[in-house]
């Protein structure tokens, strides 16, 4: 009798412990590719709550993905003339928000589309718009005027989040496209 | 009982501290500006300067508040040059305006630069605030 209770007290025990661990590992798994096929065809998302605060309050914060390292280091030497707005940050802010746009720039990262970013610009150019990138300017040469600049809800080729609608999180695939007054973009 | 005493307390002194933390960091920027000699701020003052038109050169040749924040301060602005909304200004409708006084002076110092190519003097910055804290 006690052999019997100790052994359903056993199975019990590895039914309870063993159920949740299969789950979460199906979740896990799940998970890991949907990691897998981001990293494999786009960038990193922004996490940082600093940079998020400090950049995306005037624009969309751009993922520290689309440009290298010395790109940034550039762009971030003159935030007093920030394409024509002063940007300015305290010491600090400033020091923290260049290490993380280096630490996650597109030559650090494994991301795909990192790499294209990375391999369109030459070792000697450090380009401070993304829009001027040969990467970006193939991956948007079909798109015409009329629904960007010409399109009061876009305006500027440089507002991202008006039609990649997931930006932010460095999705740019063309599934998230949505062109404001012209719909969905099938390439 | 007791406990019902506690949470009573507890949900009346929640509203307190916001209007408290609202008007300490307002409190303690004009007493600064005070320090500097903008003795008296004056919403109305600020109003009109927040309407005011600055020319300027460049992309955007006349430039003012209102050109990104609009002239209604309960209302959803829209940046110029980048379209990213910009929400409400004033505190009544927007709890998280005016709670932090170097947010506040990291915007006073960009955006005066921008609208006006200067900074701005205590007087106005004391101005603004009170306009902004309170629109006529």
């Amino acid at each position: 009798m006690k052999a019997t209770l100790a052994v359903t007290a056993v199975i019990f025990t590895l039914g309870f412990v063993t159920i949740p661990v299969v789950w979460s590992d199906g979740d896990f798994r799940w998970k890991e590719m949907e990691e897998y096929e981001h990293r494999s065809t786009d960038v990193a998302a922004v996490e940082n709550p600093v940079y998020k605060e400090e950049c995306g309050s005037c624009h969309m914060a751009y993922p520290p993905g689309l440009l290298p390292a010395r790109s940034w280091t550039k762009m971030m030497a003159g935030l007093e003339d920030h394409f024509g707005d002063d940007a300015e940050l305290d010491p600090d802010t400033h020091k923290a928000i260049i290490r993380f746009l280096v630490e996650n720039s597109a030559d650090q990262s494994d991301y795909r589309r990192s790499r294209k970013f990375s391999q369109s610009i030459g070792s000697n150019d450090a380009p401070i718009r993304i829009s001027d990138t040969s990467y970006f300017r193939h991956e948007h040469d079909e798109i015409p005027d009329r629904m960007v600049t010409g399109n009061t809800k876009v305006k500027n080729i440089s507002q991202c989040d008006a039609c990649h609608t997931d930006a932010e999180r460095g999705a740019f695939n063309e599934h998230d496209i949505y062109i404001p007054g012209y719909g969905r973009w099938d390439d | 009982m007791k406990i019902h005493i506690l949470i009573a307390a507890l949900v009346i002194s929640i509203p307190a501290d916001f209007v408290q933390a609202e008007s300490a960091a307002v409190d303690s920027l004009l007493q600064n500006y005070a320090a500097q000699g903008a003795a008296t701020a004056d919403a109305e003052r600020g109003k009109r300067m927040w309407e005011e038109k600055f020319n300027r050169d460049g992309e955007f040749p006349e430039r003012s508040c209102a050109s990104c924040h609009t002239q209604d301060l309960t209302r959803t602005g829209i940046h110029v040059k980048t379209n990213k909304e910009i929400k409400p200004m004033t505190p009544s409708v927007n709890p998280k305006r005016l709670t932090d006084s170097k947010k506040i002076e990291k915007w006073f110092k960009r955006n005066c630069k921008w609208t006006l190519g200067r900074e701005c003097t205590a007087l106005e910055k004391a101005d603004f605030l009170a306009y902004i804290n309170k629109p006529s």
